[in-house]
């Protein structure tokens, strides 16, 4: 998938990786992708949960090799 | 939509009660909540410059998990609270997880309101000069200006 940025949250305990993409988000500009890789397991409901109360859209949620992978789409 | 509102009331100044404030806080505005924590009582402590005495004791606190079981007797020594304060500043570290500093610059960052209770400021004799400046100084009333228009409202 393209994507316009690209940060690593490996590593990041919980709230780390959800503040750290709303850090990044607020840099971008609508309809942008930002990729975001996480080892917090529980990153998998909380980006969900961020989508879902911030408007930005989870494009897709993968776990690749014990990393977790997600593809944030800019409200 | 109108911006949703959380209120918390932090009273506690340990190390391991410090983190919901902060963590909550943080989460709550990257969510785009308004966010004012208010401190009092021990809570602010969390508001120092240097948050590097913010400690935790093994004494009284049960449920803390510790590597081996210790008895009273023996966590009433000198030394055991920094040493479980260091074991668990090792253990926050090693997870990933934020430390205070951190956490509260990131609220600060996305414009949490810190609000200091000020009788208890009187109360301790604190002096205002050891805490951030980004603080205002105000008493119950105030709170609730805030606090009866939120969301949610937490007691930590």
């Amino acid at each position: 998938m393209n994507f316009d940025k690209e940060f690593d949250a490996s590593g990041l305990n919980c709230p780390l990786p959800i503040l750290k993409t709303k850090k990044a988000l607020n840099d971008m500009t609508t309809g942008q992708v930002l990729k975001v890789i996480a080892t917090d397991c529980g990153a998998v409901k909380d980006m969900q949960a961020f989508a879902d109360q911030t408007g930005n859209t989870l494009l897709s949620n993968t776990e690749v090799g014990g990393k977790y992978v997600f593809f944030m789409q800019k409200k | 939509m109108a911006t949703k509102k959380m209120a918390i009331i932090a009273t506690k100044g340990t190390l391991d009660m410090a983190y919901p404030p902060f963590i909550l806080a943080s989460t709550a505005a990257a969510l785009g909540y308004d966010v004012q924590i208010f401190f009092t009582f021990y809570g602010l402590q969390l508001l120092r410059k240097d948050l590097s005495n913010v400690m935790i004791s093994p004494l009284a606190n049960p449920a803390m998990p510790m590597p081996i079981p210790m008895p009273v007797m023996v966590q009433m020594l000198p030394g055991m609270e920094s040493m479980a304060t260091m074991m668990m500043k090792q253990k926050l570290k090693k997870h990933g997880v934020a430390s205070l500093t951190e956490l509260r610059d990131l609220c600060l960052e996305a414009d949490v309101k810190f609000v200091a209770c000020q009788m208890t400021v009187d109360l301790f004799e604190f002096d205002k000069s050891e805490f951030i400046k980004d603080v205002e100084y105000a008493g119950a009333a105030a709170f609730f200006g805030f606090a009866g228009e939120t969301d949610i409202c937490l007691f930590v």
